[in-house]
């Protein structure tokens, strides 16, 4: 087999790089089975398989470019406005693999939600951005019931207290950690099973990080968080489990506190002690 | 010598500034220890020199040969008998005009006397002196400016400081110009627009519902009273312009929408281009296929419904004119759709909304105000369209609702008083003045509130 990495002395033959620990969990929320993502040649991902537990946070981290953002953008199909982008693999939740042939994206989206890198509050108010999705899955019956949808949620986000007297405010008026909130707000709202985290505090300042944090490891309660982050210590602080991800392999999974003191793996090793990253 | 010759030798003298002074800036460098030392890199000296030389000299030519004429009429004026001195202002200058085309060599009014051909000849030689004058002056600041820089080249003289304002000034300048000719034409506009005024009260303009601009030579003639009542032009032109725009707006929006959401990119990268097309084609072409095969066509479609359709008709003036907007629109629109950040698109698919429920409730909203200030552009474009029109409108100012009838529109009504050999002393010809001056006003209104749009729309993103 050619393959380009045996030339490379500074990548580690492919037979180093199968997934260390135990990837499968009991009464798994989510399963992923060789997973592998293509942008148009280029792969993305190779042969992921993991499984995502109940009310768990799990934290994947790696250097840049290594297929973190794109792994989790499969388990909501988010990856499908891509247009060069392609999936092979199984990803299941409640039985179905969601890459299968009759999959309707948008119900699957309203159960893994998902919270973006950059605050995107919709150009609306406050109200309105909270109020969107439960409107489009017609979640409330009365004015009365999405009333209380958007109140729930918002105190649920930590956000009630600040905003609940300028609602009919613009939602891109609020400061950047407060938007934050907002979106993870607006997501919890259509009351999803899985939430989707890509980097939701890297535009933020520390004050802001913090509050999110305390804010995912109260969601964990009700909701299988996935938390895609660049920042060790934020993984350490927010995660129960870690996946390391490199150039596009899962290289090693366990729990969080294995992951940072114990590392199997020798590039796990080499990226939490900052050797490259 | 001719201004021409002279122009190109300010030109090459300019040149030889240039060299003389980057040879300047190197040797007065080399006492200090080479162009490292030097406050400016030496092009610039050699810049400075340039400008220097050229610049004076060429405002001296301007403005000598705009005073030339002047200067040289009134000399040869004040050297004419006493008894053609005493003429009426008028005479004189018909005198004037017939001594220089005696000296241009063009057909003369009068029978040539000796008077006149002394006065010629005495123009002529005051001409070649100014001529002779110019040259040596112009090359004398020239020559001067270059020889008055280079010898102040000394290391520390901040050549770049000094080239760079003169040329912001030369950029201000240049950006003024836009700005005083609209002042120009919008003045010109507005003083024979007030003439017209005196004439016919501005109420009657503006509220008369009868336009015949027609005026009496003579007083016994028939239909000797005018009437300017402008309501049915600006009729004209708000229905075309709106059926223009019913039919643009739709389909331009539309057509941005599949390109910038739904066509995949080999598509785009096709359809595109082939849309700037029909921007591209001349609305004089747009005018004939209006005139000749869409208004017939639309004529013997109302026929065979048994509707009375006449040949040139708003409609088909209306529809053409709202293709030759289609681009415009959707090309508009394309751009502010593509603005709109995909982050919101993703947070609205990321909640499960699907394709449609993001474009409609997300996407537009969002665009929204860059999409009206567009159309606002497009519909002060179709306010201003002449051409189609013309060949396809009419002349004959109805004042109907019915859009199969002939109607006129302002532009058409310009171009029909100003049209041919016009005394600019009557009201039917100073009424395209005033015409000319409320549409001005109505698309400045539209542009400006349509560029406020557009602006307050892109600060949102930032």
């Amino acid at each position: 087999m050619a393959d380009p990495t045996h030339s490379d002395p500074k990548l580690i033959s492919r037979e180093k790089r199968k997934t260390v620990g135990d990837i499968t969990v009991d009464n798994p929320r989510m399963t992923c089975r060789n997973v592998n993502v293509y942008y148009g040649e280029k792969q993305a991902i190779r042969n992921v398989s993991l499984d995502i537990a109940r009310n768990e946070v799990i934290a994947m981290i790696g250097p840049s470019g290594c297929g973190k953002s794109t792994f989790i953008r499969c388990l909501n199909r988010m990856n499908d406005t891509i247009e060069s982008c392609r999936v092979e693999g199984e990803i299941i939740i409640d039985d179905v693999n969601i890459y299968g042939r009759d999959i309707d994206v948008v119900p699957l989206r309203a159960q893994v939600g998902m919270v973006f890198q950059k605050p995107n509050p919709f150009p609306k108010s406050i109200y309105e951005n909270v109020a969107y999705g439960p409107k489009i899955h017609g979640l409330s019956q009365s004015r009365a019931e999405l009333d209380e949808i958007v109140e729930t949620s918002l105190k649920k986000a930590g956000l009630w207290e600040e905003v609940k007297d300028q609602l009919e405010h613009p939602g891109t008026g609020l400061s950047g950690g407060q938007q934050q909130r907002l979106c993870i707000a607006r997501t919890i709202a259509v009351s999803p099973e899985v939430i989707l985290m890509d980097e939701p505090c890297s535009a933020l300042d520390p004050i802001a990080t913090a509050r999110i944090e305390d804010l995912i490891d109260e969601l964990r309660e009700q909701y299988s968080i996935v938390i895609v982050t660049h920042s060790m210590q934020q993984a350490s602080r927010v995660s129960q489990r870690t996946a390391y991800f490199h150039l596009g392999d899962l290289i090693e999974v366990g729990k969080t506190t294995d992951i940072f003191t114990r590392p199997k793996h020798q590039l796990t090793e080499d990226y939490i002690t900052g050797r490259f990253g | 010598m001719s201004p021409y010759s002279l122009m190109i030798l300010l030109l090459c003298l300019s040149s030889a500034a240039y060299y003389l002074g980057k040879k300047k800036a190197f040797a007065v460098s080399a006492d200090v220890g080479g162009a490292r030392q030097l406050h400016s890199r030496p092009t610039y000296y050699g810049a400075l020199a340039a400008r220097w030389c050229g610049i004076p000299a060429l405002i001296l030519f301007a403005g000598w040969l705009g005073l030339e004429d002047h200067i040289i009429t009134g000399m040869v004026v004040s050297e004419l008998p006493e008894t053609l001195q005493n003429l009426p202002a008028d005479r004189i200058n018909l005198l004037v005009n017939d001594i220089q085309n005696m000296v241009t060599g063009n057909i003369v009014s009068r029978e040539v006397d000796d008077v006149m051909r002394a006065a010629a000849d005495h123009y002529r030689h005051l001409q070649n002196i100014s001529s002779a004058a110019l040259a040596v002056l112009v090359l004398a600041v020239g020559i001067g400016g270059m020889l008055w820089v280079r010898s102040r080249i000394v290391p520390s003289l901040r050549a770049r400081n000094h080239v760079e304002r003169i040329i912001r000034y030369l950029l201000i300048f240049c950006s003024t110009i836009a700005i005083f000719t609209t002042i120009g034409i919008v003045l010109s506009v507005l003083y024979e627009a007030i003439r017209f005024f005196h004439a016919v009260p501005v109420t009657e303009f503006l509220f008369g519902l009868k336009w015949s601009p027609q005026m009496a030579i003579r007083a016994d003639q028939v239909g000797s009273s005018g009437a300017f009542g402008a309501i049915p032009v600006f009729a004209g032109t708000a229905m075309i312009s709106a059926i223009a725009m019913l039919v643009a707006v739709p389909i331009g929006l539309m057509s941005a929408i599949y390109m910038s959401e739904y066509a995949d990119r080999r598509f785009r990268d096709a359809a595109k281009p082939l849309m700037e097309i029909l921007a591209g084609i001349p609305t004089v072409v747009y005018g004939f296929f209006a005139a000749l095969i869409v208004a017939p066509f639309i004529r013997d479609a109302g026929t065979t419904i048994g509707l009375d359709v006449s040949s040139e008709s708003a409609l088909a003036a209306g529809l053409v004119m709202g293709i030759m907007i289609i681009p415009f629109v959707s090309s508009l629109s394309d751009d502010i759709i593509n603005a709109v950040p995909q982050a919101l698109r993703d947070g609205a698919y990321g909640l499960g909304a699907t394709q449609s429920e993001t474009i409609k409730q997300v996407v537009l909203p969002a665009a929204l105000p860059g999409i009206v200030g567009g159309v606002l552009l497009a519909i002060s474009r179709a306010i201003g369209e002449t051409m189609i029109v013309v060949m396809a409108a009419g002349l004959a100012a109805n004042l109907t609702a019915n859009p199969l009838a002939t109607m006129t529109t302002v532009t058409v009504q310009i171009v029909t008083l100003l049209v041919g050999d016009q005394e600019f002393d009557s009201p039917k010809t100073l009424a395209a003045f005033a015409l000319g001056l409320v549409l001005f006003i109505v698309t400045l209104l539209l542009n400006v509130i349509a560029l406020h749009v557009v602006r307050k729309y892109r600060e949102q993103y930032e």
